[in-house]
C-alpha cells in the first residue's frame, strides 16, 4: 500500500510542517510556544527521515537506519524538552514572565 | 491506478491535511493551551503518517514518548506559568511578517528542490514483522549511540530537576 504513494508526496508534508514549526520558533512569543514549535520541527525531520528508508533502501527490513536515527531524535526531543521546559520554569520563578521579549537581561 | 491506489492515496491526502491544519492551528492559537492540544492533534497525524510508511513500531513510540511524555509535559509547564494564556494582546511578535516573508521563500526553494530531483523509489517490500530485526540492529549495529543517547537522557533528566528545583 505504501509504494502507490509517491516519495515527494511525503517531503512535501515534511517540508510544510518543518516551515510551520519554523514560524512558531520565530514569531511566537510566549517561550513554551517556541518550545512547540521546535516539536513540530522536529517531527517534520523525522518524517523524512521514515521516508527515505522505506524507499530509498533497497532492502528495508534487514538495514532499518532510518528508523534507528528517528528513534534516537525522539530521545534527544525528549531531552531538550524536559531541559527546555525545566529552563522556562526557573525564569517564571526569578522574573515572573514567560514572554520571550521580556527575557533581556544579557542583550545589552 | 487501481482502487487500492486511489483508497490510499485518499487516506494520505486526508492525514497529510488534518496534520497540517492541526500545525497551523499550534503557531496561530492565541490561548497557549490551545495551542497544546492542537499539538497532541499533530502529534497523533504525524503517528498516522508512520503506520503509512509501515514503520509501526515507530508510530507506537511517538504516541507513547510524544502525545504520552512531551505533550502532557508541555500542557502541565503552561499550567505552571499562566503568563499570557488568557491575555489580550497578540501573540505573535512584531518581527512576524518578516519571519514569515522569509519562511515562504524558503518553503517555495524547498518545494521546487523536492519536485526537480530524480528521486529513487527503490523500496523493497516490507511483508514480515519488522520490529524482531529493528531490535537487535539496535543491539549490536548501533549500541554504542543506543548506550550514549541513554546516559544523555539520564544526564538531561537529572539536569531538569536540578535547574527547576527551588
Amino acid at each position: 500500500m505504501t509504494l502507490h504513494i509517491p516519495l515527494v508526496y511525503y517531503l512535501i508534508v515534511a517540508a510544510a510542517l518543518f516551515c510551520i514549526g519554523l514560524f512558531g520558533a520565530l514569531a511566537r512569543k510566549n517561550a513554551i510556544a517556541v518550545l512547540m514549535g521546535i516539536e513540530l520541527m522536529l517531527n517534520a525531520v523525522n518524517i523524512n527521515l521514515v521516508a527515505f528508508w522505506r524507499y530509498g533502501s533497497p532492502n528495508p527490513v534487514s538495514n532499518q537506519a532510518g528508523i534507528v536515527f528517528a528513534l534516537f531524535v525522539i530521545t534527544l526531543a525528549a531531552a531538550e524538552a524536559a531541559v527546555g521546559l525545566a529552563l522556562v520554569i526557573a525564569v517564571y520563578r526569578s522574573r515572573d514572565t514567560v514572554n520571550v521579549e521580556e527575557i533581556d537581561l544579557l542583550k545589552w | 491506478m487501481d482502487i487500492t491506489g486511489i483508497v490510499a492515496q485518499l487516506v494520505f491526502g486526508l492525514v497529510a491535511v488534518l496534520t497540517l491544519v492541526a500545525g497551523f492551528l499550534t503557531v496561530t492559537f492565541r490561548n497557549v493551551f490551545h495551542a497544546g492540544l492542537a499539538l497532541v492533534g499533530t502529534f497523533f497525524g504525524v503517528a498516522a503518517i508512520y503506520l503509512m510508511l509501515e514503520a509501526e513500531f515507530l508510530a507506537v513510540v511517538q504516541v507513547l514518548i510524544y502525545i504520552g511524555a512531551i505533550a502532557v509535559l508541555i500542557l502541565f509547564a503552561i499550567m505552571l506559568t499562566r503568563g499570557l494564556m488568557q491575555s489580550e494582546t497578540s501573540n505573535i511578535n512584531k518581527q512576524w511578517a518578516w519571519a514569515a516573508l522569509a519562511i515562504a521563500t524558503l518553503f517555495l526553494g524547498m518545494f521546487l528542490i523536492i519536485l526537480q530531483v530524480p528521486w529513487v523509489h527503490s523500496g523493497g517490500a516490507v511483508y514480515l514483522d519488522i520490529t524482531p530485526f529493528l531490535g537487535t540492529q539496535l543491539l549490536t549495529t548501533y549500541l554504542l549511540p543506543f548506550e550514549v543517547v541513554s546516559v544523555l537522557l539520564l544526564a538531561a533528566l537529572v539536569g531538569a530537576f536540578i535547574i527547576a528545583r527551588e
